[in-house]
């Protein structure tokens, strides 16, 4: 083996070294990991019950709406529930929820986006059924899938598992107009640049370009309505919870325990802190990400 | 251009009618009567006959065919009746709320003033707040000025408004007594006093939703001048020496206004709509406390046709965007 | 309510009482502020509390009650009786005598014609009237002469003050509403937002589902009041703002039903700046328990009807259990404070009728557990579950979205866990819960659940129709698109004999008697629903504000034109 010639390395190795560059993003993996951890792997450590109440009165009482301990790290709700358990088990369904959901959104945004924006014949459509969509009221249209769909899909998949499907699709499916408008604005532009109509004059098929030269260059708008999604997703499952559509009432979720504290926190601010750090810190952690990542795939930046 | 446009135009009535028909469907069919407004201590036959009276036992198709005369004609019969003083609608009936019984396009008009003068201060301050920020943090990617404007918009997202709306009220107006919790609308602005009273009372309601929205759109506004700052047409600009201030203002601005035009757009007809939930924090009685009371005490009338008011407004703004995209960036041709 | 701050106030009260002998509209502005925005100023359009409340400032009914519960005249000379003749001896009509000189707010005499009008604008077929069961069993109103209105039922009425009687049914002014009869009613937008009246205030200006905007009415009978010059009646966000904008910035004088949590009630009072009051009526949280079975294998048209009684809570033995281990002490103290107190009674109140019924308060896990066992109810296969003939314990448990109720069904889940039995939580949007669509498999009265949790109270002081609720023929089944009151599905004869009892006595004692019977059956002796709390309206007034007194039985706004202003 000889060193003098370096090994061509892998477009995917470049893009790593790129990215590696980037602190904001290396820092925000390292925190997304965490509050990965913390959900996933966190209730096999701490291993207190989220919805365990003290049955004797007198013990209830104790426990409720403690600050920090070591017992209670992040103190205890209105009924003495463990608050790091709460944030445990809601950070589970949360981040899920957040992040597929945004994937859900981005994927059907982006693609209804470069189809219209690509194909002159299929804009009109496109357009006319993203407005119909940014029409449609959100509430009773989440209320009334739930109110279809979900019997009969708890039915064949559980009730945990439906419920949650249901209300990944369902902020998914409402979610992805924003997407689709801006991507579609933005390819409307593109294909009038020279370097598309290169392409196209030298016969690459419609594939290729909206693969190679238009995908690439829509990245950046599509990273920012995928961060903003996330954040946008979490929340509009809290309002669900809210609504009672969402998942049963002894299921915490993030969005759901900032919705049951905020109206106590000149008393407690603790419960409120929390959940507004954990959805804080996701979000932010998925933009900077999206940020390394952005650099990292534009060949402009990856080459200085 | 103006072919394009007029055609835009025809075609969206057959896609108004189309949404109308779906949103009636949905609004429908979603679980939920008007008869939990009310009280158990009403027996159900008396229930039964009040719901008759409100017309909810209709059938589905009969409503809507009615929904649909009044909106485009016997309420517009009434309005030209009240500018002309003649008698079009003859006592035609209106199209009456379910919980209030009060003509809907009569709530809306009352409540239309507050919305735009609250939420639409706010997203003009959103905007003339935003674009600068997102122009600067691009320009200077990754200096103190970005990082710091980042986190703001990025904390200021992911807090929902509702949490935001008590935080203020907790700080300015239970411990600093600085400004009113609850927004008086039937407060006239006619002098200093009254001019003053008013700017304290849409302080918090306008910042909260100045906060979240200007986050918003100066996020789009940087990664859009991003991808621009980063192209040929920048190298050969500087190149040829023009100055940094024409390079960025003029040409990267222009090249980076179409995803912000499109957000922009997306974003107005909610001036109309109302914040749901900072109206309703605020004790605002704009459109989307409107919207909120609608749905809630599911109230069919008022919440279709506000949604449809509200679906005109989204394709008409939507074909404003369209239309500017093509100032913006005159290559896109759409005939 | 602190001890020190109650104290302050009822000094400031003492000291500056003269303050109520004050000349009309001296006072400035009165604010009031509902979690809810009105809607309408039309009590028979509408049947929703903050509706009736606020148009309680403007029209006024023939007699209303106090907050003793006491019914006393308001437009008429004197209370009917069979003593002063005003009721006949067989009790079939009322005679009412208006006060003379009484005049509408517009200037124009209130006659006995206005009174007439209001009970043909409500009895009308075709104008949904909210309030018609208030004048069930009239056969005719008719004005004797300008002052006298006579009231004829159809049978012997041993309580005739339904109909003019509290707030739901206050008199409408004749000349006002002439064309609004009928089909016509709900297109009178400016009747029904700006009614002309005979009480303390009149109206100058409404915005819907928003502010109501009061005058001093020029005309009202005492010319010393009210004391304040306007009023107006802001709706906000919810109770939380509206308890805020009285007790913490101080922007409001009243807030109607500030219902916050007991920690948030006991730091708004420290604040200072005002205090609450409470008043209890006959509201009880309560979890009804289904006697049939809502089993989801059933097919539809059969799951909870009568045909299948329920294969678990059939079993008394389990319903006793499962209210024995619940602490109603701790529910009360965690949700409501003291806006409730405990209870094992449907019908809490009036004293009268409430029953001595106090055996479930202290909860009793031991018992509660050996009860289970006894009637053969034991965790055979180790799962933690109960389990008798391969039925296991497990149980359904919805309520509506509220934060006190999702604490509550936390709170019992765990004591019933505890018990051995399998818990699951519903919670349901109101709007659907109480909607009753009979398309909707989630409303209260088709309750496909085991047990659920609401509350429910019935108006005025007299429990007859509400006890009458639970009769076989009110369960709640689809020849009837489920409507019916009696959602348990309870049917027991001796049930129905009692009540048919109490619609025929009118001797009040022996009313009392048999009602106290009723409840007991429902409660105590066939645990079929469990009582939790008797709750209260909380509302809070600032310390500014003078005269309330809180009433329980009509609006609450009833003196509102005794209050004044503490200066």
């Amino acid at each position: 083996m000889t060193d003098a010639i370096a090994k061509p390395a892998s477009l995917w190795r470049e893009v790593w070294a790129q990215f590696r560059e980037h602190k904001g993003a290396l820092a925000a993996i390292f925190v997304l990991g965490a509050l990965v951890l913390f959900a996933v792997i966190g209730p096999l450590v701490w291993r207190i019950d989220p919805n365990f109440i003290e049955s004797d009165a007198v013990k209830l009482f104790k426990s409720r709406n403690l600050g920090s301990s070591w017992a209670h790290p992040m103190g205890t709700d209105q009924l003495g529930r463990d608050q790091m358990a709460r944030m445990m088990v809601g950070g589970r369904i949360s981040l899920a929820v957040g992040i597929v959901a945004m994937s859900v959104a981005i994927l059907v945004g982006g693609t209804v986006g470069v189809l219209a924006g690509y194909f002159r014949r299929l804009d009109g459509i496109l357009m006319r059924l993203t407005d119909m969509f940014l029409a449609l009221p959100l509430l009773p249209l989440l209320l009334l899938m739930m109110f279809l769909f979900a019997p009969k899909v708890t039915a064949v998949i559980g009730a945990r598992l439906g419920v949650f499907l249901l209300i990944v699709l369902a902020i998914g499916l409402t979610s992805w107009m924003q997407t689709a408008r801006i991507v579609r604005g933005e390819v409307l532009a593109l294909k009038e640049r020279e370097f598309i109509l290169a392409a196209r004059s030298i016969g690459t098929p419609s594939r290729r370009i909206i693969l190679r030269h238009i995908l690439p260059n829509v990245l950046s708008p599509v990273m920012v309505s995928a961060t903003l999604g996330v954040a946008a997703a979490i929340i509009t499952e809290s309002v669900l919870s809210f609504l009672g559509v969402g998942f049963p009432p002894d299921f915490p979720t993030w969005g759901r325990l900032l919705n049951d504290a905020y109206g106590e926190m000149q008393q407690h601010p603790l419960r409120v802190i929390w959940p507004g750090i954990a959805i804080s810190l996701t979000v932010l952690s998925v933009n900077y990400i999206g940020d390394g990542l952005r650099d990292a795939l534009d060949p402009r930046i990856r080459g200085r | 251009m103006l072919t394009y446009v007029i055609r835009r135009l025809l075609f969206a009535i057959p896609t108004l009618l189309l949404i109308s028909m779906v949103i009636f469907l949905i609004v429908d069919l979603a679980p939920g009567s008007p008869g939990s407004q009310i009280p158990l201590t009403i027996p159900p036959d008396v229930r039964e006959k009040m719901l008759d009276a409100m017309g909810v036992n209709d059938p589905m198709l009969v409503r809507y065919l009615l929904w649909l005369k009044q909106v485009f004609i016997v309420e517009p019969a009434y309005v030209l009746d009240g500018w002309f003083g003649t008698n079009l609608a003859d006592g035609a009936p209106r199209i009456l709320s379910w919980k209030s019984r009060a003509p809907v396009f009569d709530v809306i008009g009352e409540r239309i003033p507050q919305t735009l003068t609250v939420i639409g201060t706010a997203y003009l301050l959103a905007i003339v707040i935003a674009v600068p920020i997102g122009v600067y943090s691009a320009y200077r990617q990754y200096s103190w000025f970005d990082q710091l404007g980042t986190f703001i918009a990025l904390v200021g997202y992911s807090v929902p408004t509702f949490f935001t709306g008590l935080l203020v009220i907790v700080i300015f107006s239970i411990n600093l007594q600085w400004f009113p919790s609850v927004y008086d609308t039937t407060l006239q602005v006619t002098d200093w006093q009254s001019f003053v009273k008013q700017i304290k009372q849409m302080a918090m309601p306008v910042g909260v939703l100045a906060l979240f929205n200007a986050a918003e759109i100066s996020r789009f506004t940087r990664a859009s001048m991003l991808e621009n700052l980063g192209q040929d047409y920048v190298r050969t600009a500087r190149a040829k020496g023009m100055g940094e201030r024409t390079v960025v203002l003029k040409h990267v601005l222009r090249n980076s206004m179409i995803p912000v035009v499109t957000v922009i757009a997306l974003g107005l007809p909610t001036v109309f709509g109302g914040a749901i939930i900072t109206e309703t924090v605020f004790s605002i009685n704009g459109i989307g406390s409107a919207v909120i009371n609608a749905i809630q005490s599911n109230d069919l009338p008022m919440l279709q046709t506000l949604t449809f008011l509200f679906a005109v407004l989204i394709v008409l703004f939507n074909l404003i965007a369209d239309v500017l995209y093509g100032i913006l960036d005159p290559r896109i041709r759409y005939d | 309510m602190t001890l020190k701050s109650a104290l302050l106030s009822a000094v400031a009260v003492l000291a500056l009482a003269p303050a109520a002998f004050a000349e009309r509209g001296t006072d400035g502005e009165l604010k009031l502020t509902f979690p809810q925005a009105v809607s309408i100023l039309n009590p028979y359009l509408s049947g929703g509390t903050k509706d009736i409340y606020a148009a309680s400032m403007i029209i006024e009914p023939l007699a209303s009650f106090d907050d003793t519960g006491k019914i006393y005249a308001r437009l008429v000379t004197e209370i009917p009786s069979v003593e002063n003749g005003g009721i006949s001896e067989d009790l079939t009509t009322i005679t009412w005598k208006i006060i003379p000189g009484l005049k509408w707010s517009d200037g124009t005499p209130f006659t006995a014609a206005d009174v007439v009008f209001t009970a043909n604008y409500c009895m009308d077929p075709a104008g949904g009237c909210a309030q018609l069961s208030k004048f069930d069993g009239i056969a005719s109103v008719e004005a004797v002469d300008d002052m006298t209105v006579k009231v004829t039922f159809t049978a012997p009425k041993s309580n005739p003050f339904n109909a003019f009687v509290g707030s739901q049914s206050p008199i409408i002014q004749a000349a006002q509403f002439a064309a609004c009869t009928g089909a016509a009613a709900p297109t009178c937008t400016d009747q029904n937002n700006g009614p002309v009246g005979t009480g303390p205030f009149r109206v100058t200006g409404f915005s819907v589902d928003d502010t109501v905007q009061m005058e001093a009415n020029p005309e009202y009978r005492d010319p010393a009041k009210p004391a304040f010059a306007t009023a107006v009646i802001k709706g906000a966000a919810d109770a939380m703002a509206s308890a805020r904008a009285v007790m913490e910035t101080g922007e409001f004088d009243y807030a109607w039903n500030t219902q916050i949590p007991p920690d948030a009630q006991a730091a708004m009072t420290a604040a200072g700046k005002g205090q609450f009051v409470v008043a209890f009526g006959t509201l009880v949280e309560r979890i009804e328990i289904n006697l049939t079975d809502p089993s989801p294998d059933l097919p539809e048209g059969m799951r909870s009807t009568a045909a299948h009684p329920h294969p678990i809570l059939s079993d008394i033995a389990v319903r006793t259990a499962l209210s024995m281990a619940i602490d109603r002490q701790v529910l009360t103290d965690i949700g409501y404070g003291a806006g409730g107190t405990p209870t094992c009674n449907l019908v809490p109140a009036p004293a009268i009728y409430a029953s001595d019924n106090t055996g479930c308060i202290a909860q009793d896990m031991e018992g509660a557990k050996a009860m289970l066992e006894a009637a053969g109810w034991v965790d055979s296969d180790g799962d933690g579950v109960r389990d008798k003939d391969g039925k296991p314990l497990a149980i359904l448990y919805q309520t509506t979205v509220n934060p006190i109720r999702q604490d509550f069904q936390a709170l019992i889940k765990g004591w019933w866990t505890e018990l051995g039995v399998a818990v699951e939580l519903k919670v349901i949007d109101p709007g659907v819960f109480f909607g009753g669509d009979a398309g909707s498999p989630d409303t209260f009265q088709k309750f496909y659940a085991d047990v659920e949790m609401y509350a429910n109270n019935f108006d005025g002081t007299d429990p007859e129709v509400y006890l009458a609720n639970y009769t076989c023929d009110k369960a709640p089944k689809p020849e009837s698109q489920w409507q019916g009151e009696n959602i348990n599905r309870f049917c027991e004869p001796a049930y129905d004999a009692l009540i048919a009892e109490l619609s025929a006595s009118r001797d009040e004692a022996a009313r009392a008697e048999i009602a106290k019977k009723l409840n007991d059956m429902m409660t105590k002796d066939s645990m079929t629903m469990l009582p939790l709390v008797h709750r209260g309206t909380l509302s809070a007034h600032s310390n500014t504000l003078g005269g309330v007194a809180i009433n329980a039985w009509d609006t609450e706004l009833w003196n509102v034109a005794d209050w004044f202003r503490v200066k």
